[in-house]
């Protein structure tokens, strides 16, 4: 239904543009952009961080679904291995707490004044990301293939149509969330 | 227009616009939301102001060509959304220091510095060691119930919360 409007580079751009100002402006009002919410998260003494993302796949979990039964989109999965997403996530997971920010809260820390997030953060994932392209080749030969499981996703793990998944991961997010709020967190 | 200046929104208002700025993604641009292929590319535009075209030469960055895309705009429009958002309700301003970080560290600037460089050349390595960050792996893959996000961000809270324990205990 898009296809034309995306074929031209300007206005891939330009929607780029305005996804990224509407993400934005919801993460900081959601109150994610802020470090001390991001490390309570962490500290497991606040759940904003949880709940915004269990929100997130709820919702786009069903919205996707419902648009991928309509024939309106394609889903493109990331490939996976065990060499290359369980020591990269755990980096990852290191990094994302000596920082306080990930990748797309850092922007918008960025964007509500905070110093630490656009000196120290953006320089620092602009050097992490460009050491691995330096050391891409050599963990490409050693360990990213091990146990590759390419673009695998849960309904194809289980043979089953997706919609066997959305429903029971739905609802026990939903179960987990009600539960949050109830113990008061 | 009041909410528009509101400080806070509640979390499950927030995840569901995120949730359904996901569908539009999908929807108009045939991509999931992600963020940290735009901080490659960028590396990358960096090495070759120094290096020129010879960065090609890295078989990394002929898989991400070091180019302005429409993620990277995407980047550029979260600092200007959350700037938009922090302005309108009177957050924005200029601060060097967290306030937890604050508390438990004092307030020298240098140590978050360092702290705030390490960690993110940390998370940098392992966005593309794992091949996505919170957006792309941790909401944008999970929700197509991809294996590899929802082990990816299973490994990302792990990594995390071991190491908040050991920094702030």
């Amino acid at each position: 239904m898009f296809d034309e409007l995306r074929e031209s580079r300007v206005n891939r751009l330009g929607m780029g543009l305005v996804f990224g100002i509407i993400f934005g402006f919801l993460l900081q009002k959601g109150g994610v952009t802020d470090y001390d919410v991001l490390l309570g998260q962490l500290l497991l003494t606040d759940f904003t961080v949880v709940k915004v993302m269990a929100a997130a796949v709820i919702t786009g979990m069903a919205g996707i679904e419902i648009l991928r039964s309509a024939g309106l989109v394609t889903l493109h999965p990331k490939t996976g291995s065990f060499g290359s997403t369980i020591p990269g996530g755990l980096i990852f997971g290191v990094g994302f707490a000596l920082l306080g920010y990930c990748p797309g809260t850092m922007a918008g820390a960025v964007g509500e004044g905070r110093l630490d997030a656009l000196l120290g953060g953006v320089t620092g994932v602009l050097i992490g990301s460009w050491l691995y392209a330096v050391s891409y080749p050599a963990l490409e030969r050693s360990v990213l293939q091990k146990g590759d499981f390419g673009e695998l996703t849960f309904p194809a793990l289980f043979r089953t149509k997706p919609r066997t998944i959305v429903v029971p991961v739905a609802v026990g997010l939903i179960v987990a969330l009600a539960l949050l709020e109830r113990g008061g967190m | 227009m009041e909410w528009l200046a509101m400080g806070r929104w509640s979390p499950y208002l927030t995840g569901t616009g995120i949730g359904l700025l996901c569908c539009l993604t999908f929807l108009v641009l045939d991509k999931g939301l992600g963020v940290t292929t735009a901080f490659a590319r960028t590396s990358g535009m960096i090495e070759r102001l120094f290096r020129g075209g010879k960065v090609l030469e890295r078989p990394y960055y002929r898989k991400f060509t070091p180019e302005v895309d429409w993620e990277w705009m995407l980047v550029l429009g979260v600092v200007i959304g959350s700037f938009l958002s922090a302005s309108l309700s009177g957050q924005f301003h200029a601060r060097w220091l967290p306030g937890t970080w604050e508390v438990r560290f004092g307030p020298s600037i240098l140590p978050r510095l360092a702290a705030a460089v390490s960690g993110g050349i940390l998370m940098g390595f392992g966005a593309r060691w794992a091949g996505g960050c919170t957006s792309g792996h941790g909401i944008s893959g999970t929700l197509q119930l991809a294996v590899s996000s929802w082990i990816a961000t299973i490994c990302f809270f792990i990594g995390g919360i071991l190491t908040a324990f050991l920094v702030y205990s």
